[in-house]
């Protein structure tokens, strides 16, 4: 009790916390105005205002309730605002073992998501199976949809969850306009019978 | 809790066979419960003698499902029977070849039935006679085989990414 570091308290006293911003693109700036592309104004955006649909089916999911809480605290990168409904999100976490019988009702949900979206597998069930190397499970949801990143783990940390969300808001933030438009994409939509 | 009611379980005996005769084929005590095993031509008369008789009025099917015995090769249903009247529980054997497996339903006796005969038909692939609706109810339409026989393979046979001498394939 005698080893109180006031000093060090003071120190800490200026970490306040400062208001949340994103970093800004590169551009041109001058007196009153900031110039940049669109393409970048609009990765900007997206990469902060990642609206999840939680996809939860096991333990992945209790794991990701921890990530959502305030220890966590998903908030901090501008994916508080779960989407309960496909039609308003942009990414579909799919979280836990989905068995063969869910795997048309996963395509629906990922069918019914307007572009643009990302998919993120959470834990070693939906990377892959898992342990479940049986005839009644999916050995991965990468048979039925495309998936941008997996995150291993039996089942994740909420740390390991957030690093794949960073991992996804990288992905949103470089992505070209025109990409949903390109014939690579057409062609992968293609390979999982989509449209 | 449950009690086992020895006279019971004599009453029940004595007045399957007076009633059936040869077609019943083994009485025992197994696990604390009358047990026993029939032909497979009688097992609706049975079920329904059991359920209607004054004396014995089993009302209630706990549960019924389905076996594999490879040697034998055969197949058999287990039928679980309750009388809330006496609070007495009795277990019900049968018995089919693997070749052509067929049993009468019971779905006529207890509605209940039928959920119960459609999975035993998905995992065991047991032609219920005279069911509404025989379709598989818990895997996929489009599977083949029937996966809780004993030589169905446990392992997802669609997987390339393992080695086939450590993973039983």
């Amino acid at each position: 009790m005698q080893d109180v570091n006031f000093h060090s308290m003071s120190e800490q006293q200026d970490l306040k916390p400062k208001p949340t911003t994103a970093e800004t693109p590169d551009g041109v700036s001058g007196q009153g105005f900031f110039a940049t592309s669109l393409e970048k104004a609009v990765g900007l955006a997206r990469k902060n205002s990642l609206w999840p649909l939680p996809f939860a089916t096991s333990c992945c999911g209790i794991e990701f309730m921890a990530t959502m809480a305030s220890h966590y605290d998903l908030a901090r990168f501008g994916s508080e605002r779960l989407s309960f409904s496909p039609r308003q999100s942009d990414l579909l976490m799919v979280m836990g073992t989905v068995a063969k019988k869910m795997g048309p009702v996963l395509r629906e949900v990922y069918i019914q998501m307007a572009e643009p979206k990302w998919v993120m597998a959470v834990g070693a069930c939906a990377a892959s199976g898992g342990i479940f190397d049986t005839y009644s499970v999916l050995q991965g949801i990468d048979r039925v949809i495309p998936v941008d990143v997996y995150v291993p783990g039996c089942p994740p940390r909420p740390e390991q969850i957030i690093d794949g969300i960073i991992k996804i808001q990288e992905l949103a933030g470089n992505e070209s306009l025109r990409r949903r438009n390109s014939k690579e994409y057409e062609e992968l939509m293609k390979q999982y019978n989509i449209e | 809790m449950y009690k086992i009611i020895p006279e019971r379980d004599k009453l029940v005996g004595r007045k399957l066979s007076d009633h059936f005769g040869d077609a019943i084929e083994q009485q025992e005590n197994l696990a604390d419960m009358l047990s026993i095993s029939v032909k497979k031509e009688v097992i609706k008369d049975l079920l329904l003698y059991l359920r209607d008789d004054n004396e014995l009025q089993y009302n209630f099917l706990t549960t019924l499902c389905g076996m594999h015995y490879p040697k034998k090769e055969q197949l058999g249903v287990v039928y679980h029977l309750h009388s809330f009247v006496n609070n007495h529980r009795i277990r019900i054997k049968t018995s089919t070849n693997i070749e052509n497996p067929s049993i009468l339903s019971a779905t006529s006796i207890w509605p209940t039935a039928n959920w119960m005969e459609r999975e035993t038909f998905d995992f065991y692939g047991i032609q219920f006679e005279g069911h509404p609706n025989l379709k598989r109810i818990l895997n996929m339409d489009d599977m083949v085989g029937f996966p809780m026989r004993k030589d169905f393979p446990l392992e997802d046979q669609t997987r390339e990414d393992k080695d086939d001498a450590m993973f039983g394939r």
